[in-house]
This record gives structure tokens, sequence and C-alpha cells, in this order.
């Protein structure tokens, strides 16, 4: 169980907007942990520069005893690093089969082993598999999200990063993308996750971190967390 | 028997507007850049040929093949010293760039090859065909420009869509960070299309200069302009659209030359234009722009 992933005091700027300021966590194997904040907070930030989207200006991002803060892009997802986007950013012109197919984009372990993971990506969202020769743009916005997440499966994470994965979805369907994300950590996947909905991911996360404008403001155990006055007040709205 | 003459020349004339505006609508689609100077790749390619097969007597083939290698490297060395540094710039700065690039283009094939004008060899060595007891007569380089040019469309398309790199590449045009996040390497992706957008650039510039065989550095320059209309009019960043736009710009171009005014020709193809765009602004084939939420 040791460290995966570790963020040591990076710094992202947009132009001359100091976004991220010397922020540092890190997320063992195994574990949901969260990060949660205000809008502008930085968190989507924080998760573009783990993937490579965005530069550093200083500090060091590791992972699995790597430094992946100089690496590009499409290099880091090749270590198994995958990300669902805020937003959900599927490709809407292709097809639901298409979008996973692109989400395997960097496998070379042969068509059966593919195979195999559609038939567990299907098995986990049914809901994709009767739409799978459907353009993605005509999906509704939770099973966009469900290709969002089936489409980073399919690259076989070994860690998962997730922006905001209940943005703009009604309470059912918002209990089942929380439900899935424990289900695919269950089966030894590591999760970032990015929310606003803070009550639900402190239940469902091991540890937390606070972000605030830039900084972490605080950090502790899920249930610790959950129970603080301050973080009551300000993210659980009682 | 006049008129289906000129729909054919019409026809031949716009597969190889096709042609040329493949390569600036899957350079606009992929890039997200107009590449003004992709008009002077194809007269590039047209002096490659002029040399290799008029002066050397190389297999016309051998020579197109040639051509074709030449551009390639041309359009991605001016990809990767012209614009890739200027990826994140704003597109006004890459458009003048582009436009700059032109101009070089014409000003070294000036100072290496003068401009006066060089008198092109048909590449093409099949004889015009005799039809309706020779009523109409089709020259072998409009028969073989319009099976090119459908060749080449459909194979396109295939890879486009049956292919990784194609994936990839529908997937950059579309999102490019979520490319990105998929492991698509996006100066590769844009590298590859600059390889084929200038490829079909040296067949389509081996095709024009055997139908209108004067050959001058700025040869490129209107067959470039109006292939650019051509993609504008189908819907830029559309592959089929490039190919009705051009097909269709073709057609008007030669008909109203025969049936209106010669020198109005090109005044009518922008008119059409200009009613295309009114009523449809995204192009005959044009997507949608996807609004994000
Ligand atoms: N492309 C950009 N250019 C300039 N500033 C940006 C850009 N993207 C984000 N910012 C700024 O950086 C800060 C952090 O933004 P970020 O998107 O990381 O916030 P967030 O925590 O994800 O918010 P939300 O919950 O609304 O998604 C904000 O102040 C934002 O205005
Ligand atoms: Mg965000």
């Amino acid at each position: 169980m040791g460290e995966m992933l570790s963020v040591k005091n990076i710094n992202v700027y947009y132009g001359s907007i100091h976004a991220i300021k010397d922020v540092s966590f890190h997320v063992d194997e195994g574990e949901i942990v969260t990060l949660i904040g205000a809008n502008g907070a930085g968190k989507t930030t924080t998760m573009h520069a783990i993937s490579g989207l965005l530069k550093l200006k200083s500090g060091e991002i590791d992972y699995c005893g790597q430094i992946i803060s100089k690496m590009e892009a499409h290099k880091i997802i090749r270590l198994g690093l995958a990300q669902v986007p805020e937003g959900r950013r599927v490709f809407s012109g292709l097809t639901v089969q298409q979008n996973l197919q692109m989400g395997a984009y960097t496998r070379r372990d042969g068509k059966e082993a593919i195979a195999n993971d559609f038939d567990m990506v299907y098995e986990l969202l049914p809901r994709l598999k009767e739409r799978r020769s459907q353009p993605a743009g005509t999906l509704s916005g939770g099973e966009q999200q469900m290709l969002a997440i089936g489409r980073a499966l399919m690259c076989k994470p070994k860690m998962l990063l997730l922006d905001e994965p209940s943005m703009g979805l009604s309470p059912l369907l918002v209990k089942e993308i929380f439900k899935i994300i424990r289900d695919v950590n269950r089966n030894g996947v590591t999760v970032l996750l990015v929310e606003q909905n803070a009550k639900m991911a402190l239940d469902i996360a091991n540890r937390a971190y606070v972000l605030e404008t830039g900084t972490i403001k605080m950090e502790g155990e899920a249930t610790e967390l959950a129970n603080n006055i301050e973080v009551r007040k300000a993210y659980l709205g009682c | 028997m006049q008129f289906l003459s000129y729909l054919i020349n019409g026809i031949s004339l716009g597969s190889v507007y096709a042609l040329i505006a493949l390569g600036y609508t899957m350079v606009y689609g992929i890039a997200k850049m107009l590449n003004f100077a992709h008009g002077d790749v194809i007269m590039i390619g047209s002096y490659v040929i002029f040399f290799a097969f008029g002066s050397f007597g190389l297999n016309p083939i051998l020579s197109i093949v040639l051509s074709m290698v030449v551009c390639t490297i041309l359009g991605v060395t001016l990809e990767r010293v012209a614009y890739r540094p200027l990826r994140e710039a704003p597109s006004l700065a890459v458009l003048i760039t582009a436009i700059g690039v032109s101009y070089l283009l014409q000003q070294v094939a000036q100072l290496l090859w003068t401009s006066s004008p060089k008198s092109f060899q048909s590449v093409v060595g099949l004889a015009p065909i005799s039809l309706f007891n020779g009523e109409l007569t089709i020259s072998g380089e409009t028969i073989v420009t319009i099976v090119a040019c459908v060749v080449i469309m459909v194979g396109l398309i295939w890879f486009v869509n049956h292919t990784p790199a194609g994936h990839a590449m529908l997937a950059v045009s579309e999102d490019r960070g979520a490319a990105q996040l998929m492991g698509v390497n996006v100066n590769a992706t844009i590298s590859l299309t600059f390889a084929i957008g200038s490829a079909l650039a040296a067949v389509a510039g081996a095709l024009l200069c055997s139908s209108y065989p004067t050959l001058q550095p700025t040869t490129g320059a209107m067959p470039g302009i109006k292939a650019f209309v051509a993609a504008v009019f189908g819907g830029i960043g559309s592959i089929p659209g490039a190919f009705l736009g051009g097909i269709l710009l073709g057609i008007i171009e030669n008909l109203s030359k025969a049936y209106i005014s010669t020198q109005l020709s090109d005044a009518i193809v922008f008119l059409v234009l200009i009613i295309v765009l009114l009523v449809k602004p995204t192009g005959l084939l044009g997507k949608k722009v996807n609004v994000k939420v």
C-alpha cells in the first residue's frame, strides 16, 4: 500500500494568474481520495497538471516512482493514469463504441483483451450497450458521463482521476455514478475524485483535501472532515 | 452535347479543386488553422514533375511519386518550423504567418526558376475518347483527373473512419485535450495531416498542370484560393464537404465561363459562395459547432 501519486509543492499559472499555489498531496495505492473546493478553487487545474495538459511553473509530480511532471500528456496515459475530464468531453461525432475504442487507443495487448474489456465496461454500464452505435452527441448528460467513465476504463488504468462526475445529474443518477466509482475502486483502481458534491464524495472517500483559492486548506480522514465544523458550514451546508 | 462537354470539364476542374480543398479542410479541422501556403505547395510539386518528367524523362508515375515525397517533406517541415511554434498563439498570428509562407514559397520559386512561364508536359498518356459518333470528346486528362479524385476520396474516407490514425484525427479535430487524455500524440497527428494534405497537393498539381499546362511561381495561388472557397462552400472541416464543394465549384465556374462570361466567371463563383453562406453559414455539409455546457 505504498504512495502511488505524489504531488509536491506545485505551482501553476495561467499567464500572470497564479492558480495553484504550492499545493502538495498524495494518494496511496487502492485509496479513494477526494479533493473538494468551491468554484474556481483550482481543482480542474490540478487535475490537468497531473495529466500533463498543463505545465508546472515549479514543483514535481511523481506517479508509481516516476517523475511525470515533465512528461507529455499522451505518454502519461500510457503509464495507466487516466482522467475523466470535467464536462465529460466525449467525442460527439463518434459512436459510443468508437469512443470506447478511443479509450483503448494506447493498448497493444491484442484484440481479445480489448474485447474482454468492452464486455466488462458494457456490464458495468449496461445503458451504453443499448446505445453502442449511437453518436455520443445524441446521448443524455448522464449517459455521456457514463461513457466518459467507460472510455477512461478502456485503457486499463491503475489510477483514475475523476473531475466532477456528478455535475448536472439527477440525484438518482448521482447515486449510480458514485456506486460505479466504488465498484471501479473495489476492482483495484486507485481513485482521485474532484467533487462539488462534498457529502457524497466524503461518503465514499478514505481521505480528503480541501482546496481554497489555489491552496490546500485542510486535509484528513474523510469521516473526520465530514464532521469538521468549518467543512460542514462551507461545503455541506449545515 | 456541348453542355455535356462543359459539364464534364467542370467536374474535372472541380476534382482538382476538391483534391486541394481536402488539404485545407483537413488541416483546418485538425490543426484549427488556415494554411494559405497550401496552394504554393502545389506549385512546388508541379515544378518537381516539370523537371523530373519534362527535363529528365523520368517515368510519369515515378515523377508524381517523387513530387508527392517532396511535397510531403515540404508540408511537414513548414508545419514544424512555421506553425508549430505558434500552436498556442492567436489565430490571426498564424494566419499572417501562413500568408508569409505563401509569399516565401513563391519568391523562392521565382529565384530558382524565374518567373517566365514553363510549358508543362502532360503526365497523362491516355488518349481522348470519342462518344456519340464523335460529337463528344473527353480528354484523357479529364478522365484520369475525375477517376483519381474519386479513388482518393473513397480511400481517404475509409482511412479516417477505419484506422486508429484516422480515429485519432477525428478525436483531435473534436477536442484536442480529450484526445491527449486518450493517449493521442497531437503533434504527430497534425504532422500526419499536413503530410496527407501535401501529398494530395502534389497529385492535384500534376493533374492541374496536365490540363492547364502553364507553370509559373504563381500557378498555385488562384487554384489555392478557389479550393479554399470550395472547402468553405462544402463546409470547412468536412471531407465529403470538400469533395462536394470542389466539384460544384468546378461546374459553376465552367458553365458560367461557357454561358455567361469568361471574365465574370470568378465573380460568379464568389457570388455563389456568398449566397450559400448567407443561407447556410456552416457550408453545405458543415457541422454545427457544438456549444459546450
Ligand atoms: N484557461 C484559463 N485561463 C485563465 N485562467 C483560468 C483558466 N482556467 C482556469 N482559470 C482560473 O484558474 C482558477 C482555477 O480554475 P479551475 O478551473 O481549476 O477551478 P475549479 O476548482 O475546477 O472550479 P469549478 O468547480 O468551477 O470547476 C480560477 O480562478 C479560474 O478563473
Ligand atoms: Mg473544475
